[in-house]
């Protein structure tokens, strides 16, 4: 789901399914925001308000807690999220180089996302793939052992495939 | 339960999945089909088998043979030659010189490696993990029927503390006493919780538990709860492993039907019901009492101790929580006795630990061995020398709160006990190898950036230290260093360790004191001359 056509109702809509999916209890908060920050792409504020309402926690809370997590996004991100591990093992291995080509062929800094919504770039803490560094994983997409050299030709893949689909 | 005349694995370790495992898993399926084979072999992925320098591997049993790299064009003529016509298919064998640990052992038979010695990843990598009755058939549940129709929970605990087993989390606490606590705390509900969210950086040993045998931590932590008088537990897996929470979910839902989880186990009195727990990416989870935070729903930062989660726990109850390296070795020590566990390991610390070799190496990936066993034998033997025969300069371990290990302690032996004596810590297995063109400030710099930014914030010395911490290894870095930073970063080690309310605070500054005191020559090279003796830091 994109961006633009994420309106109130369809908002309203995935929370009440979801809250519907686990319980109205706040000790399911995390696993709530979590599916919904899955099917939206991030957590929008009226999703927030909403969960609020019917778990019955102040917003505050589910403010706090979302901002508190990795994987829960209170911005828009992306089409694609690309994950890059900046942790120590994929660091000695050869990390950073493939980090500054990943940005200077994006033109994103850490944290950003392109003009057209198509890239997000964040770095991320260690994905337990330590075996096959450097990690880039992209959407749910892993690649392990990669090398500057590659960047292009992964990032490619991604291009093709949803001019052909969408 | 049916049999087959054969049994085919094909590896599924990231390695192997990588290499194209599912296109090969895919192409065997499709050919022993076409064959007609389904009724007579069958064919599984299985975890972590062992090191992965011919990956993706077939294995096919009874017979053991071992091929690999196995590309989907070979999958015809290796399903012809040795499932159709029984003979081995030549020129698709893996080598058994390519070939370690575990796997060059089964080739083999006899002992011409040192074979790793594998308690709690006895069964990853030769059972099919989705498959509970697989499980059975490897003697799967048996402890925990001994346990609950033949001891008491005080013979439980007392077993478990006769077996010396300590918590592999990191600190090394003796799991039969921390058991004895929740055991001993007032209270009709208890929990136990298992701690699966590893989140070390260079750790990935729970994953492989769970994915290869998560049949062995359901077991494991039936039998805490039990011994502790929990009849609810948790396993708080960390988000980004789903493959480990589908494989924990659907064991989950097999032993309900097998009669081992639920209600009423082995017709006793005792009901266990377990519940899976995504976290949603946070480092501080893994520290039990933001663990117990987030699983009750809030920001997860941890609380100020004591009380301790073993009388004032999850939802305020008294609470068990272990690691799942931990409570993997439970059912190996109810089956075998605490004799036969003394016998593995040093006599302070029995038993194996699971290492995951990563770096300058020939050989990364994950092994168990016998506590005790010395850097400079891992590196030798399971890690195949140093990459591109380099010399070895040091190893972290444990991830970032781990020690910074210089080449002069690499013949202490790996136990909780000599390494405390030796100053540096264990912690949680993970041993980042590198070489001489390793840069220690720039070591030192990725692992502090880890720390500010996985710091929850709670508390002022660790979210304010690790930045300052940051900033100040950045300046050294760009040769804007003064000898008084370096006095500085030494305090705020110490005052990181004293002041930091939570484990992640207080060990947070180690790496620093580490590098200060074994490499200070380095540093001040940085401060001094301006010079990156390695190379690797950008000066400015």
């Amino acid at each position: 789901m994109t961006i633009e056509t994420l309106n109130e109702q369809t908002v309203r809509e995935v929370v009440r399914e979801v809250v519907k999916q686990y319980e109205a209890n706040p000790s399911e908060l995390i696993p709530i925001l979590s599916e919904v920050n899955r099917r939206l792409g991030y957590l929008p504020d009226k999703a927030l308000e909403e969960i609020s309402n019917l778990v019955k926690t102040p917003k505050s809370s589910v403010l706090s807690v979302s901002t508190f997590y990795h994987m829960l996004s209170t911005k828009p991100r992306g089409k694609h999220v690309i994950q890059f591990c900046e942790s120590a093992p994929c660091h000695v291995v050869g990390g950073r180089e493939v980090w500054n080509r990943l940005k200077t062929y994006l033109q994103l800094e850490a944290g950003e996302t392109t003009p057209d919504n198509e890239w997000s770039l964040i770095t991320t803490s260690c994905l337990g793939l330590c075996g096959i560094g450097p990690v880039v994983v992209i959407d749910n997409d892993v690649y392990g052992n990669v090398t500057p050299d590659q960047v292009p030709e992964i990032l490619a893949k991604y291009s093709n495939s949803q001019g052909g689909a969408k | 339960m049916k049999t087959y005349r054969s049994m085919v694995l094909v590896s599924s370790d990231e390695q192997s999945i990588e290499k194209g495992a599912n296109e090969v898993f895919a192409a065997l399926q499709q050919e022993i089909y076409k064959k007609g084979l389904q009724d007579e072999v069958s064919i599984s992925m299985v975890g972590d088998i062992g090191r992965h320098d011919a990956a993706p591997l077939v294995i096919v049993y009874p017979e053991a043979v071992i091929y690999g790299p196995i590309k989907p064009e070979d999958v015809e003529f290796l399903v012809d030659e040795h499932l159709y016509k029984g003979r081995i298919a030549a020129g698709l064998q893996a080598s058994v010189k390519e070939l370690s640990g575990r796997i060059a052992w089964i080739s083999a038979r006899r002992n011409t490696l040192p074979a790793e010695q594998r308690i709690v990843l006895e069964h990853a990598g030769l059972i099919d993990p989705d498959n509970i009755e697989d499980y059975i058939l490897h003697d799967g549940y048996s402890a925990l029927g001994k346990v609950i129709s033949e001891l008491s929970p005080q013979q439980v605990i007392a077993e478990i503390k006769a077996s010396g087993l300590r918590g592999r989390g990191g600190a090394g606490f003796p799991t039969g006493l921390k058991w004895s606590f929740v055991q001993k705390a007032p209270g009709d509900k208890k929990y136990v919780i298992c701690n699966a969210d590893e989140s070390e950086p260079g750790t990935f040993k729970d994953r492989l538990i769970l994915e290869g045998d998560p049949h062995n931590v359901l077991e494991a932590m039936a039998i805490a709860a039990y011994a502790v008088g929990a009849d609810e537990g948790y396993i708080y897996i960390r988000g980004e492993y789903a493959l480990a929470k589908n494989r924990l979910i659907k064991a989950i839902q097999q032993a309900e039907e097998f009669g081992f989880l639920g209600n009423n186990i082995f017709e006793s009195d005792f009901s266990f019901k377990v519940h899976v727990h995504s976290g949603a990416g946070a480092y501080i989870c893994g520290e039990e009492t933001a663990l117990i935070e987030s699983i009750e729903g809030k920001r997860g930062e941890p609380r100020a101790r004591p009380p301790y989660p073993t009388t004032v726990g999850l939802f305020s109850k008294p609470t068990l929580v272990n690691n799942v390296e931990t409570l993997a070795n439970i059912p190996a020590i109810f089956r075998n006795g605490a004799d036969w566990y003394q016998k593995f390991g040093t006599p302070s610390s029995p038993g194996t630990k699971t290492y995951t070799i990563l770096g300058h190496v020939n050989s990364t990936g994950l092994i168990e061995v016998p506590m005790g066993i010395t850097l400079r034998e891992v590196i030798a033997i399971y890690a195949k020398g140093m990459r591109n025969g380099a010399t070895f300069k040091l190893a972290q371990t444990g991830g970032s709160s781990g020690s910074v290990i210089p080449a002069s302690l690499q013949d202490t032996p790996m136990d909780f006990d000599s390494f405390e004596k030796a100053g540096v810590s264990l912690g949680s297995g993970a041993l980042l190898i590198c070489d001489n063109d390793t840069c220690v400030v720039d070591l030192a710099i990725s692992l502090m950036n880890f720390f500010r930014k996985e710091s929850c914030g709670k508390c002022n010395p660790c979210r304010i230290g690790t930045q300052r911490a940051y900033e100040t290894l950045v300046r050294i870095s760009k040769g804007k260093g003064t000898l008084k930073d370096l006095d500085d970063l030494n305090e705020l080690s110490n005052n990181l360790y004293t002041m930091s309310n939570c484990g992640l605070g207080q060990t947070s500054g180690t790496p620093i004191h580490d590098i200060l005191n074994h490499f200070r020559a380095e540093v001040e090279a940085h401060v001094r001359l301006g010079v990156c003796p390695t190379g690797v830091c950008e000066m400015m």
